[in-house]
């Protein structure tokens, strides 16, 4: 059995999953679409039921790709029964939603999620009342403590197999239903419509102005009429109620919604200062906003150096005795030299060397989800707003590069919130010069072996050089590219919660795991093609200058000659890099047969370069084309080859000015 | 009768209109903004606002708030 899980952003639909499903969760991706897809299983008293996790949305309109992900689910693939959540703080605005997903005719089960959180607001909730209202089952929840879970699930499974058929309708006033039924009449000989949706549903949809369906029916057979119809419709109602058909039908939603709430809850005032807002008044203020933002922004990076430094510690050390051990293994067991090579130089060293990120990069996300879980990032965005500005952009689209800081690819995808098409393509193209947790260890690398004791200083330097990298283009872009497109920042706060541990475990796994998957296909093939090509053809000495990766990276060394990194170890990391930013330090410590020890790869590394060429490669390093998960996310994400290879192209050429630039400047100053 | 974002903070005001672009009043209404409905102004600075409408607590563009004519509401 198929269960679709829908609600607003913020009604604690994320929890309710968790506790469904508990850690039996599957993370995917819609077809054709990057937004995430979260399947999970239940089980209980032997029954189990498959339930997805559909993007929060306010409303079933084709604004945003969330919104059309969550409504092509219902209507494609017909799950068997959709509980739609609904926060009890805001019963209100949360109904909307429920009276579209009624008038879509679907088996339906509404979850009053939070209700201990609206008892302690003194919002009292009638619960059976309000189901007689809605004429479906109604459950109170609240999800973090379990409460009214199993009967959800119960009322939800009797409803799948029962299938009621009850139609449900809202009376829209004389005018609108008259067009409504007008609209019928002219749909009811197209078979493929009728097969698919309620026609009543699409006459009301199409009075909303919904894009989606009219382009659905420009392939019925009666579209020239049915369009011509609409338009007068359109002057009809505006003329007579000085109103779009669309504001109308919302404004008659709400009556609706309004009167079932009366009836149905007891609130106590209207407006009541919360803690929430007590703390929003210092950190949102004019003067505390920005300094605050600064100190947590420094305590989650210095966070999480300290603490995940003593477990890559370990990780090395595991790598180390595991290497050494192989390899005495192997020459007492009389493994051939080359065999013995490949699982020593090639995959322990290769694969430590990038599992040791695992630690920092499991930090930053634990991070982010704390601060997304709490509600603080809402406020950064807020926040931030003067900043993104600059980019010429909103707030909003702050949360996309802070995300990009632990990795470009959910960056670049979570730029689908955003909803002006100039929004997002400034943030897409932009995004990937945020400094990655991939392309931090190599900054950790070269600035710990050639300025040491300013580490810290040329780290955070690089930072600060992506963020005004991607202002300076944000600006360009947006002003030659995309003119006069406007933008709307519109945000929910969400109160600030106290994050639960395992919701915060369960998110940082999603987005970490992720990296595990890659170190261990993507990372691992090509740690293998380098150590395979540092061995052919056959019988060269291992990652000698007659080697085909020698040859390969010599053919393009030239290339970064005036950059100061002219070897071909340099330009076969930065070859391979684009396959995944981690593989830089890899190859170093594959080709240096290294392996996973900082100091070694450190010192193996300083052969190649000099403080100022060091320093034209990590910027080269930032700044040039982003790797191929990003690349692909980008390509998704816009949905053009155009763009993709634009972003491709100008970063590339870009980082190689910069670097070029900065190492004759050096030069010329008497750096070396 | 004024535009949101001429309100000071921590009055209360009644939403009259919502004008602009259909796509604009559209989204607002969806996500509570109405006809009728109280909204008390949070923070009103340079940038976006912060606004209260009932329990909801939001982010509101200056562009936006333009567009949302209210009227003051005296409590006594």
């Amino acid at each position: 059995m198929n269960v679709g899980l829908i609600g607003n952003p913020n009604c604690g639909k994320t929890s309710l999953f968790n506790e469904l499903t508990g850690a039996r969760q599957h993370v995917g991706n819609w077809p054709g679409v990057t937004v995430e897809k979260k399947v999970g299983k239940y089980t209980h008293d032997g029954k189990s039921a498959v339930i997805v996790d559909l993007p929060g949305t306010y409303s079933l309109g084709a604004y945003s790709e969330d919104e059309l992900v969550a409504r092509n689910y219902i209507i494609q693939e017909r799950p068997e029964v959709v509980i739609d959540v609904a926060d009890a703080t805001n019963l209100e605005r949360n109904l909307y939603l429920t009276v579209q997903l009624l008038e879509m005719g679907i088996p339906l089960v509404l979850a009053v999620n939070m209700m201990d959180e609206a008892q302690k607001r003194q919002i009292g909730i009638d619960i059976q009342k309000l189901s007689q209202r809605l004429g479906i089952p109604v459950v109170a929840t609240v999800a973090p403590k379990r409460i009214g879970i199993h009967e959800l699930m119960e009322k939800a499974v009797r409803i799948a197999e029962a299938k009621p058929n009850e139609s449900f309708q809202i009376n829209y006033g004389e005018t609108i239903e008259r067009e409504i039924d007008a609209l019928v009449h002219i749909m009811s000989d197209s078979v493929e419509l009728k097969r698919k949706y309620h026609l009543r549903w699409v006459a009301i949809k199409l009075l909303e102005n919904d894009k989606y369906f009219l382009e659905e029916i420009k392939k019925t057979p009666k579209a020239i009429l049915i369009k011509q119809q609409l338009s007068e419709i359109n002057n009809r109602i505006s003329q007579s109620k000085g109103e779009e058909p669309e504001t109308l039908i919302i404004d008659k939603r709400y009556q609706f919604i309004s009167k079932i709430v009366e009836a149905s809850t007891k609130k106590s005032q209207a407006y009541a200062e919360t803690l929430s807002d007590r703390i929003d008044r210092i950190t949102t203020s004019r003067i505390w906003g920005i300094p605050i933002f600064a100190l947590v922004m420094y305590s989650v990076f210095s966070l999480t150096f300290a603490l995940s430094d003593p477990m890559i510690g370990w990780i090395e050390t595991f790598f180390g005795w595991l290497g050494e051990l192989a390899a005495v293994g192997m020459t007492s067991a009389g493994v051939s030299e080359l065999m013995s090579s490949f699982v020593v130089d090639g995959v322990v060293n290769g694969v430590g060397s990038i599992l040791v990120f695992i630690p920092p990069i499991f930090m930053m996300f634990l991070f982010m989800s704390l601060l997304e879980d709490s509600g603080y990032m809402a406020r950064a965005a807020y926040v931030m707003d003067r900043l993104m500005r600059a980019l010429g952009l909103h707030g909003k689209s702050f949360i996309s590069y802070l995300i990009g800081f632990g990795c470009n690819v959910p960056g670049v995808m979570g730029t689908r919130t955003l909803e002006s098409r100039k929004d997002r393509m400034i943030a897409i193209m932009t995004i990937p010069f945020m400094s990655c947790m991939a392309r931090l260890p190599i900054y950790v690398l070269l600035a710990g072996a050639f300025f040491t004791g300013r580490e810290g200083i040329v780290i955070f330097s690089l930072y600060v050089l992506g963020i005004v990298l991607a202002v300076m283009t944000g600006k360009i872009l947006s002003k030659a590219l995309f003119k006069g497109d406007n933008s709307h920042f519109v945000m929910e706060l969400p109160p600030y919660r106290i994050p639960t541990i395992k919701g915060l475990f369960i998110h940082m796994w999603e987005k970490g795991s992720s990296f595990i998957r890659k170190a261990g296909t993507v990372i691992f093939s090509v740690v293998v093609i380098i150590w395979v090509l540092s061995n052919l053809p056959a019988g060269v000495e291992y990652a000698s200058a007659d080697s085909y990766i020698a040859r390969l990276g010599g053919a393009i060394a030239p290339i970064f000659q005036p950059a100061g990194f002219g070897t071909w170890e340099a330009s076969a990391a930065l070859l391979f890099g684009v396959l995944a930013k981690e593989v830089v330090v890899g190859t170093f410590g594959v080709i240096s047969g290294a392996g996973e020890d900082e100091a070694a790869i450190s010192s193996a590394a300083a052969q190649y370069f000099t403080p100022l060429s060091a320093l034209t490669f990590m910027i080269m390093t930032l700044i040039y084309m982003p790797c191929v998960a990003t690349v692909g996310a980008i390509k998704r994400e816009t949905n053009s080859w155009r763009w993709t290879l634009f972003a491709v192209g100008y970063t590339t050429v870009l980082g190689w000015f910069l670097a070029v630039g900065v190492f004759q400047i050096g030069k010329f100053m008497g750096f070396s | 009768m004024k535009p949101l974002s001429m309100m000071t903070p921590g009055r209360d005001s009644t939403v009259i209109n919502v004008a602009g672009g259909d796509c604009v009043t559209q989204r607002l209404m969806e996500m509570g903004i109405r006809k009728g409905v109280n909204v008390k102004v949070l923070q009103n600075d340079r940038g976006p606002l912060i606004i209260a409408v009932g329990e909801i607590r939001m982010i509101l563009g200056r562009g936006m708030a333009h567009k949302v004519l209210v009227n003051e509401v005296v409590l006594e």
